[in-house]
């Protein structure tokens, strides 16, 4: 039964990339825009959990909420200051200033707390329950809910509000929706902040999951977010969670075969085979090229 | 005859240079720091070079430059301490293996654009870390000695032909077809010119550098690892080239000299060194997208003779 308890940790990984993957893959929609600060986002909100439970000794659930509400503003700042300029500029403009605020964030943090890592405190009990005869831990199984519940809010958010309603209008179409009186401005402020409250929820999972946080932490998830975004094809939500978990399962099987160390090339392979054979991922449109 | 004119008097500007700088080595004048960061400046100077044909000529995307320098650094790394074969069979030979590399990447990526192509190029150049990381043969994640080959001469000769032959490939039929792709590559198929022979092309000429340039790098440090050639040195090759100006040589070889000093003098704090480095990239692409130059050469300010400048 090993290969039911590797599904359930690849699931369980895989939510915390698809979690970070829908904060990518709805700005991507909006803004045709690849947000590389994004993963460091969820740096910001590993650490904001692992200070709000180490040092000021608030639960788990408290500690979740600060983390998305301190990322949901900071996403916005980030969107406010560095890409709300560059919104007719060319797409190499925009991605070097995302590159550029992602190296800034990373080094920021750096500069102030320092580059070791640090160990985040045990609040929930890791217990092992007997499933079939697989170990599943109940971490992983807590992980899974939060993302689940978190990915079940978004659905809510993005169909049934007004504000889910001007995001889909915008990203089908920003000129249109302007005409129609939809301000584009605070739609895409909206997105930024929706997007980055899920990379702070993701933060605290991943570091609740990882125990060891640091400022470069990132980088390698917010890339295999990206990847999972892409290959659930950019710009589609539950494209974005399919794409997640199955990047974690792939990653999972992967180590548990016994190429541990080839992980992270088979993310990017992945990547790669996507990219040449169907560009516009599993669950994406096709779109037409234009002159 | 002017432009040749010009070209050669360029040509003996730089072996005047080369001149005075080897002369104040040998004599002493310039000590082991200093002509440590000189021929760093010409290995920053050869990638920034390289990149900026394939993004400010060719336009195309790619942020996985590294990659190919690790490919060359290891190839000549492998040629000079495992076969003991001269350093000069080993530049080329790295040369060749990154020309190679960069083919294999080239032909099936540069049918994406855009955004998707600087994904694609970035995870192709982990994907070579990984696989450099895992191979015993080159030590793995533990690295490789190299003996300390590099001297000025070769990495100021290398640094001018790259720029030489970069130079006059932009000049050419083929530089311009490139240019055409970047304006508008829609229009330029349109036109017939074969746009994806001409993407293959310049990025196997810029791999082909990158690699020599990563050569004459491992060379010069003793010690290679597959870490020096991580996303971050891809970062800092394209930062030349961005903040040189897309589309200009000189902009992107006064760029690599430039930040070479700075971080240079900014070793001991590589923090601050990178707090600047983005704050600059930021402002740079909110102020001035088209980088400190734009699209102009530096030789357009100050021109040789009444109408011996050269418009291209």
């Amino acid at each position: 039964m090993e290969w039911l308890q590797q599904l359930v940790n690849g699931i369980s990984i895989g939510s915390i990339y698809a979690l970070i993957a829908l904060g990518y893959t709805m700005v991507y929609g909006i803004i045709k825009l690849i947000n590389f600060a994004h993963g460091d986002v969820f740096m910001i909100g590993a650490f904001i959990g692992f200070w709000a439970i180490s040092r000021w000794d608030i639960g788990f659930l408290p500690a979740l909420l600060l983390a998305m509400v301190i990322c949901a503003v900071l996403g916005v700042i980030i969107e406010r200051v560095a890409y709300k300029r560059l919104r007719n500029s060319t797409r190499i403009a925009a991605l070097i200033t995302a590159i550029g605020v992602s190296l800034l964030i990373e080094n920021l943090m750096i500069f102030f707390r320092g580059a070791q890592s640090a160990v985040y405190p045990a609040t929930i009990e890791n217990k092992a329950i007997n499933v079939f005869g697989a170990q599943i831990s109940s971490l992983s199984l807590l992980i899974l809910g939060v993302s689940i519940f978190l990915m079940l809010l978004l659905q809510f958010i993005v169909h049934k509000t007004k504000i889910g309603k001007a995001m889909r209008a915008v990203s089908h179409d920003a000129e249109a929706a302007k005409l129609m009186g939809i301000n584009v401005d605070n739609t895409i402020s909206a997105t930024f902040a929706i997007g980055s409250a899920l990379a702070g929820a993701a933060g605290v999972i991943f570091g609740l999951y990882y125990t060891r946080i640091d400022p470069l932490m990132g980088i390698v998830p917010g890339i295999k977010a990206f990847i999972a975004a892409v290959l659930g094809g950019i710009g589609s939500i539950p494209g974005a969670m399919v794409g997640g978990m199955l990047l974690g399962v792939v990653e999972t099987f992967v180590s548990a075969m016994g190429f541990s160390s080839w992980r992270d090339a088979a993310a990017f392979l992945i990547l790669i085979i996507i990219l040449i054979f169907k560009p516009s991922g599993l669950f994406g449109k096709n779109t037409r090229e234009k002159v | 005859m002017k432009k040749s004119k010009a070209f050669w008097a360029y040509v003996a500007i730089a072996i005047i240079v080369y001149a005075v700088v080897q002369f104040s080595m040998s004599s002493g004048m310039i000590g082991s720091y200093y002509s440590n960061m000189l021929i760093i400046m010409c290995v920053n100077v050869m990638l920034a070079v390289s990149l900026h044909l394939i993004i400010g000529i060719t336009g195309q995307f790619s942020i996985g430059h590294a990659g190919f320098m690790a490919v060359g650094a290891y190839m000549s790394a492998i040629v000079t301490m495992k076969f003991d074969l001269p350093f000069i069979v080993a530049i080329v030979a790295a040369g060749c293996v990154a020309l190679l590399a960069g083919l294999l990447i080239g032909i099936p990526t540069l049918r994406l654009r855009g955004d998707y192509l600087a994904i694609a190029t970035l995870g192709f150049a982990e994907i070579i870390r990984i696989v450099i990381l895992n191979v015993d043969y080159v030590g793995g994640a533990a690295g490789m000695t190299v003996s300390r080959q590099t001297t000025w001469t070769y990495a100021f000769f290398a640094m001018l032909i790259t720029i030489i032959v970069i130079a006059n490939y932009t000049k050419s039929r083929h530089g311009r077809a490139c240019i055409a792709i970047r304006e508008d590559e829609i229009a330029a198929d349109a036109m017939g010119i074969n746009t994806t022979y001409y993407k293959v092309v310049a990025f196997a000429i810029g791999a082909f550098f990158a690699g020599v340039a990563g050569a004459i790098f491992s060379h010069q440090l003793f010690f290679i690892q597959p870490t020096s050639f991580g996303f971050l040195k891809s970062f800092d090759i394209l930062i030349y080239v961005v903040l040189g100006g897309l589309g200009s040589l000189s902009g992107s070889v006064l760029a690599a000299v430039l930040l070479t000093i700075v971080s240079t003098y900014l070793a001991e704090f590589p923090e601050t060194r990178m707090i600047i480095y983005s704050l600059v990239l930021i402002l740079v692409m909110l102020y001035r997208p088209t980088g400190l130059l734009g699209t102009k050469e530096i030789t357009d300010f100050f021109k040789f003779g009444k109408k011996g400048g050269k418009n291209v």
